[in-house]
């Protein structure tokens, strides 16, 4: 419990100004993205310096609360949802680009800058930084890198974990940690750098982060095309990568997200259509030509109904338009919708679209699915209402079936969202039990006394768990939390 | 006791819909402050719901941050789930006014100028004379000069300034009922005149209706209009706000016209929103969508029906800021935009961040002036970036915020309605 002596003590090292107590603040940070709620906060702190962390961690240490590091709050798997007996610690307010190294391509950046407006200050130089989920907009980089976050051009551009060079870490025992470096080549001892990135704020909180950037490829063309079968889509994928093909992105959309989309935006998406793939090739103009060729030829011979080809910025821009605004088209088709993170092999990933339709068949609920088939990583919506208790509980085993799936068809649970809290049921099953004790006695060790972000990808003992709780009324209410 | 219950069904379907996803926070003005998830839209929504359920109390702190938010809907644009904030917001003040707990300030606008003043045109006009009095005798610049006002406090010096200056003639006066245009009618317009607008805008709305003329429109402007309850309804209002609505709808179903000609982007929105409000109401809910459905903002009904192309060029550089109420309620935005680049030699550049709000919004700017100023100081560095001569706007509010703001920072840029634009070009050919 968070005595007054306590919240006295991080008023000493932070100010007072900077520790919110007030049930309205607590409740503002009692959720995330993610469609599960929690309980509220003991308190919220906003430290300003690594070391006024380092002795909040400290103090956490010696009294024996929780610390739960928190950004935006944009995951998608409950990673910044309070624990029992939990503070809530800001960086969000830490938002400066600290320096932008043209000669060795890279940046050091405060953990609280937005995802976009780094991307946004590189491009001015000429760079891009390639990872960008879908909440780029507003996610931090320090979520980011704690996530491992993906996005749509993971496929010829790899996910965060490839653009981060160096760490500033504060541990969970207080030390302040320093990994990795601008040397491109460094193995010097234990990748101590990989092992913090994705690690769902339960190793440490990042305070500095050292980025690498890459030139912005000179030019770009996107397509789209259009498909009366998934497995023609699917087959498609696969033609293109075995023609050694790397294109930046390979999104696909199925029959109800078109149908979905079209609804919401009007762009005149055939709606009968059973798959679209939005297909971007980018690079040197002469290169990017060629391949666009190519990429043509084999949509072509797989039975393609339609092929649309933007001749410039602006309809590559409409294009993008049916895939971006898939997320929004699913979400208000129906009051709730549950979305979902699962990959494959993406040579697996016309069985896993199949897969996933037969049991929304099974299940009766509609699921929409779009995503990453480049890269295999899927996600499907789950489209319903959580008041309906009956559909709900169909959503919820339709998620587990979909999950239970993936593993069996070679992949994993979750392909960028985290586990977190959502996906804990399943990670043993995935991962396996060596693998598990390894992870925890890893926590253990790092963290003894289990107060940074406790209870987020695995318990540290197993232990049998109800349902989480997805509603208000299951969560603890304000009375019975101990606050001053 | 039904109506509470469909309202409360009604909220929480709104509740219902938000993912949590956080999308709305990047363009949030207040939440861009002070970084504080309680001054999000996301955060403000769950405040809301739990204080309906009981769960919170109607703290100090709750309704502070129900009053700092700008109600500017900036994050409905942004919402991938559709969620209308507005009501949401407007709602919780209407649950705060009836517990009687706004802030001082507020509580005194609402009751002088939003019940009293404002509920009749009559008022309006005798507090405009007071005003205007006041404004012409060389008192208002004795008392800018003097700084009389910095002994009780610099605020309050500085509020006094944002007042808008009273014109000579006001609107209604100036015009007949019925204006016919001199060659062939192409159609016939009801145009709304409006409280401020009526005596602080009285400028603008001759440019509009010498445009609508010009255009071939027979202009009508019915007596016995009020003001059409915007401010009211977004302060927590409802009843008065309702009672012009009804006044407005009784007194314009009197008269046969297309389209009911709005100049002022606050103004169209609420009477655009009449449908919703009286939503259920036996004797005005479908009457108040008839009105509604006529309802044209000025730039959205030449964009439809077509404006004369004006002949001479006009070598200026424009910027167009976008008013809340006219991108984030009413969605229009290409119209204005269109309607500028039609005008030969004019350079438009576009304005970073056109859609984020100035600040003014409402009464805002008079009840949070600090944190009013903070938020213009983000638009004046912006329009200052573009290098423009002239900053296009359509809605009042943003009008007076604007020139305040750029006389503040010693910015050389005019403030101008689209219509005055069109006006000047007409003029110039002329």
């Amino acid at each position: 419990m968070i005595t007054s002596s306590i919240t006295k003590k991080l008023k000493g090292i932070i100010g007072n100004d900077n520790v919110f107590d007030s049930p309205e603040s607590r409740l503002a940070y009692s959720y995330d993205s993610s469609p599960i709620n929690t309980q509220i906060p003991d308190l919220v702190v906003r430290p300003t310096t690594p070391e006024q962390i380092s002795q909040i961690v400290q103090l956490a240490n010696d009294e024996i609360f929780s610390i739960v590091p928190r950004g935006s709050g944009t995951g998608l798997s409950g990673g910044t949802l309070p624990s029992e007996n939990s503070i809530i610690l800001l960086t969000n307010h830490w938002n400066k680009i600290i320096e932008i190294d043209k000669e060795n391509l890279c940046v050091w950046v405060e953990p609280g800058v937005i995802t976009a407006n780094l991307q946004a200050d590189v491009e001015k130089y000429g760079f891009i930084y390639p990872p960008d989920p879908g909440s780029a907009s507003i996610s931090t980089l320090g979520g980011n890198v704690a996530e491992n976050a993906g996005g749509l051009r993971g496929l010829k551009y790899g996910v965060t974990k490839n653009y981060v060079l160096g760490l500033e870490v504060v541990l969970p025992t207080g030390e302040i940690l320093h990994t990795g470096g601008k040397s491109v080549k460094d193995v010097a001892g234990y990748n101590l750098k990989d092992i913090l990135i994705g690690s769902e704020g339960t190793l440490g909180i990042f305070t500095k982060i050292l980025l690498k950037i890459i030139p912005k490829p000179a030019t770009s063309k996107t397509f789209l095309a259009f498909f009366s079968s998934m497995e023609d889509a699917a087959r498609t994928v696969s033609a293109i990568i075995t023609a050694k093909v790397t294109p930046s992105m390979i999104e696909l959309l199925d029959n109800t997200t078109i149908r979905c989309v079209e609804d919401y935006t009007h762009i005149g998406l055939p709606v009968e259509t059973a798959a679209i793939l939005l297909i971007e090739i980018d690079g040197k103009k002469a290169l990017v030509d060629d391949d666009a060729i190519l990429v043509h030829e084999i949509c072509r011979k797989h039975n393609a109904t339609a092929i649309k080809v933007a001749q410039d910025e602006i309809e590559s821009i409409k294009l993008k338009t049916a895939r971006r605004s898939a997320f929004a088209s699913l979400a208000r088709a129906t009051p709730t919708t549950l979305t979902e993170d699962v990959a494959v092999p993406r040579s697996e990933i016309a069985k896993l679209v199949s897969r996933i339709s037969e049991i929304g068949k099974k299940n009766n609920i509609r699921i929409g699915t779009f995503g990453h088939a480049g890269v295999g990583n899927l996600h499907p919506n789950y489209m319903t209402d959580k008041r309906d208790k009956a559909a709900f509980a169909r959503a919820e085993k339709s998620i587990i079936e979909v999950e239970e799936a993936a593993i069996e068809l070679g992949g994993t649970i979750t392909g960028e969202h985290g586990v977190g809290l959502y996906k804990k049921r399943l990670l043993e099953k995935m991962v396996g039990s060596p693998s598990m004790i390894m992870m925890r006695k890893l926590k253990q060790m790092m963290d003894p006394n289990n107060i940074m972000n406790p209870g987020k990808i695995f318990d540290l003992r197993p232990k049998c768990e109800g349902p989480l709780p997805t509603e208000r009324e299951q969560i603890k209410k304000f009375e019975e939390v101990a606050w001053i | 006791m039904a109506l509470k219950e469909s309202l409360q069904q009604h909220l929480d379907d709104i509740y219902n819909k938000c993912l949590q996803c956080g999308l709305c926070l990047p363009i949030c003005p207040t939440y861009n402050l002070d970084l504080r998830e309680e001054s999000s839209p996301r955060g403000r929504i769950q405040l809301i719901h739990s204080v309906q359920n009981n769960e919170l109390t109607l703290s100090e702190i709750f309704v502070n941050e129900m009053y700092f938010c700008l109600d500017c809907r900036a994050c409905e644009t942004a919402c991938p789930a559709g969620v209308r904030f507005g009501e949401l917001i407007e709602e919780s003040r209407n649950m705060i006014s009836d517990k009687g707990l706004e802030p001082f300030i507020l509580k005194f606008l609402k009751k002088i100028f939003l019940r009293w003043i404002l509920t009749s045109t009559k008022r309006t006009k005798t507090a405009a004379r007071i005003l205007r009095a006041y404004q012409r005798c060389g008192l208002k610049e004795a008392v800018i000069e003097s700084g009389l006002l910095r002994l009780f406090s610099d605020k309050l010096h500085e509020k006094h300034r944002l007042l808008p200056t009273i014109q000579d003639k006001f609107f209604d006066e100036e015009f007949s009922e019925i204006i016919r245009p001199a060659g062939d009618v192409r159609g016939r317009v009801a145009f709304l005149s409006g409280c401020i607008m009526n005596v602080a805008f009285t400028d603008i709305h001759r440019d509009a209706v010498y445009v609508l003329i010009a255009n071939g429109f027979e202009v009508v402007i019915p007596r016995g209009q009020v003001c059409c309850g915007s401010l009211h309804a977004h302060n927590g209002e409802i009843d008065s706000a309702k009672y012009l609505a009804q006044k407005n709808i009784e007194v314009f179903e009197k008269y046969q016209f297309d389209a009911l000609v709005v100049d002022s982007a606050g103004c169209s929105a609420f009477m655009k929103e009449y449908t919703r409000i009286f939503a259920g109401d036996e004797k005005y809910a479908e009457r108040a969508k008839i009105f509604s459905q006529k309802v044209k903002e000025i730039t959205e009904f030449f964009s439809e029906v077509g404006l004369t192309i004006p002949l001479t060029s006009f070598n200026k550089k424009v910027t167009y800021h976008e008013a809340c109420h006219l991108v984030h309620t009413q969605k229009i935005s290409r119209q204005p935009r269109e309607l500028i680049q039609s005008i030969p030699g004019i350079e438009l550049i576009e304005l970073p961040e056109a859609t984020w709000c100035c600040g003014s919004a409402g009464i805002y700017n008079v009840v949070r002036y600090d944190d009013s100023m903070k938020i213009l100081d983000r638009k004046i560095k912006n329009l200052e970036s573009t290098g423009a001569d002239i900053v296009v706007t359509a809605n009042p509010g943003c009008h007076l915020q604007l020139q305040y703001g750029i006389k503040k920072h010693g910015l050389n840029m005019q403030v101008m309605h689209p219509i005055s634009l069109f006006r000047t070009v007409y003029h110039e050919k002329s």
